[in-house]
């Protein structure tokens, strides 16, 4: 039963898809609502992503040193472990994770609200693809801003593991420093990026798609925030998994 | 015109509307009343185009829209304008933004052209001032009335109203059917109505379709409907004491079918207005 109702919503789910990514009506009226959409769901978020990348890049740092301190294993261990989990996981996983709240939750709520308000059957009746509307601009600006939220959050995290090298005694920045650039694989950087574009897409597409379909009122609304929250955080973790194994192995 | 032959819907094991046929004339304000769960809104949805009937024909000066493919029926719908319930103005637009937004989607006007167009709509329905407004800074009436300058912007042919007057006080309600009226008969369009309204039935309904249960009951206009002999018509538009009174008054004084309900609707809104 829970298989055919998930392979039905899935369904569904492709069906809103190719609604979506149809020949815009009006391109200036896309291109007008992609920058509003990279302002409130891009711009908008970097407090957010300074705030947590500052915070997490001075813990892993602290543990690292909490947990690796051994004669046998060389100071600059913890520049180089802080700089690899940051690369690898941090910030594009787990930001993504974290971004699936705030963006994911804010597209399913609006798009939600618009649809038990009569605004998408407005749309609908003007003659205007309100799937293409108002969910292609979310996706592409979304898409687009990812990487810059996560070169930032790489640079900021690894800021926060600095500022304990230099605030504390627990390890000499010139330790972390060299830590930090020894054996760096450039295609880290690309893996996390790469891996950034898919969940920035599952982000904005499957919350948009729990917000277009809602029925009934703002406790529906919601309920379908949070559907969208909880399927695209599962599907991230599923695709993190899936691309770590292509893009790594 | 609009011609409704034979519609027949239904949702999975339930019939809604039966086999229901009806017109709706050019230049006049057609309402559509019936109880809540009549199949009035399927009906109106059916209309246009969000709903497909599974029998019947909907005919839009002779054009089928259920057997319409996607291109034409958006085609068809840049001549429809609809104004909704609960009004469905874009939150982010202002009154001026949500006006011009027909205009800035389907027509090359120059961005200065739209606005002018615009304008004329909001000063068309008494808006002036409040076009740099967001939705949530204006009242129920004044959302009605910027739903209203929307959906005329693209000087539609068919204008379809899903109760329009519902959430407003009976003095906006007047001004809001009195618009509608004026705007159907200045610019020669079909406008329907979907309404419970009593005010609204006696007030402008030049004609009337009845829905009883998923069928059509009754048709004809706001004189004929003194005189109905269908129960449930009765039961309906003459459900509260005031209106009964009303229907008393002007069948004991003798009015003559023509004038007697607007007679009936001036009497109304003079009790109302006493309450």
């Amino acid at each position: 039963m829970a298989l055919s109702r998930s392979i039905a919503t899935f369904g569904k789910y492709c069906i809103f898809i190719s609604r979506v990514f149809t020949v815009p009506d009006r391109w200036r009226e896309f291109g007008r609502r992609t920058i509003n959409e990279v302002t409130k769901l891009g711009v908008d978020s970097i407090p957010l992503v300074i705030i947590i990348s500052l915070f997490i890049g001075a813990v892993i740092a602290i543990q690292m040193q909490l947990n690796i301190a051994s004669p046998l294993i060389p100071a600059y261990s913890v520049g180089l472990a802080t700089r690899d989990i940051v690369l690898l996981e941090f910030s594009n996983s787990i930001l993504c994770l974290i971004l699936a709240g705030k963006v994911g939750s804010n597209i399913a709520s609006e798009i939600g609200t618009m649809r038990v308000t009569e605004q998408i059957d407005a749309l609908d009746i003007m003659g205007v693809n309100s799937a293409n509307y108002l969910v292609l601009p979310k996706i592409v600006a979304f898409v687009l801003f990812m990487p810059v939220l996560v070169v930032l959050c790489i640079g900021t995290s690894i800021f926060g593991g600095y500022m304990v090298a230099v605030v504390t005694d627990m390890i000499t920045v010139s330790r972390f420093v060299y830590g930090l650039q020894a054996l760096f694989q450039e295609w880290y950087v690309w893996y996390g990026i790469i891996k950034s574009f898919f969940f920035a897409f599952i982000i904005a597409s499957v919350a948009s798609f729990f917000g277009y379909y809602v029925k009934g009122g703002a406790l529906e609304v919601g309920a379908a925030s949070t559907k969208g929250v909880v399927t695209s955080s599962i599907l991230i973790l599923l695709f993190d998994v899936l691309l770590t194994k292509l893009l790594l192995q | 015109m609009i011609e409704v032959k034979n519609v027949t819907k239904s949702f999975e094991d339930k019939t809604v509307l039966f086999d229901v046929s009806a017109t709706f004339y050019t230049g006049k304000t057609n309402l559509i009343i019936g109880q809540s769960g009549s199949g009035k809104t399927v009906l109106m949805k059916s209309l246009v185009g969000l709903l497909r009937p599974e029998k019947g024909e909907i005919l839009f000066d002779g054009r089928d829209i259920i057997n319409m493919t996607n291109k034409e029926i958006k085609d068809l719908r840049k001549e429809i304008g609809m104004l909704f319930q609960g009004s469905a103005l874009f939150d982010s637009e202002t009154v001026l933004g949500n006006v011009m937004f027909p205009l800035k989607m389907f027509t090359n006007m120059s961005i200065a052209e739209q606005r002018d167009r615009a304008m004329f709509c909001i000063e068309r329905v008494n808006l002036k001032g409040a076009e740099n407004k967001y939705p949530s800074e204006i009242s129920g009436g004044m959302q009605k009335r910027a739903a209203i300058a929307r959906a005329i912007s693209l000087n539609p042919k068919y204008l379809f109203c899903d109760e329009p007057n519902s959430g407003l006080d009976p003095k906006t309600s007047i001004l809001i059917d009195e618009l509608l009226s004026d705007i159907t008969h200045e610019y020669g369009i079909t406008t329907v109505i979907n309404t419970h309204d009593m005010n609204s039935v006696l007030g402008i309904g030049e004609n009337i379709i009845f829905i009883y249960k998923g069928h059509r009951e009754w048709v004809g206009n706001m004189k004929d409907i003194f005189a109905t002999t269908s129960q449930a018509l009765n039961d309906f538009v003459f459900a509260t004491d005031l209106f009964q009174e009303v229907k008393e008054y002007i069948l004991k004084n003798g009015f003559t079918a023509k004038g007697a309900a607007r007679q009936a609707a001036q009497e109304t809104k003079k009790q109302i207005k006493h309450l």
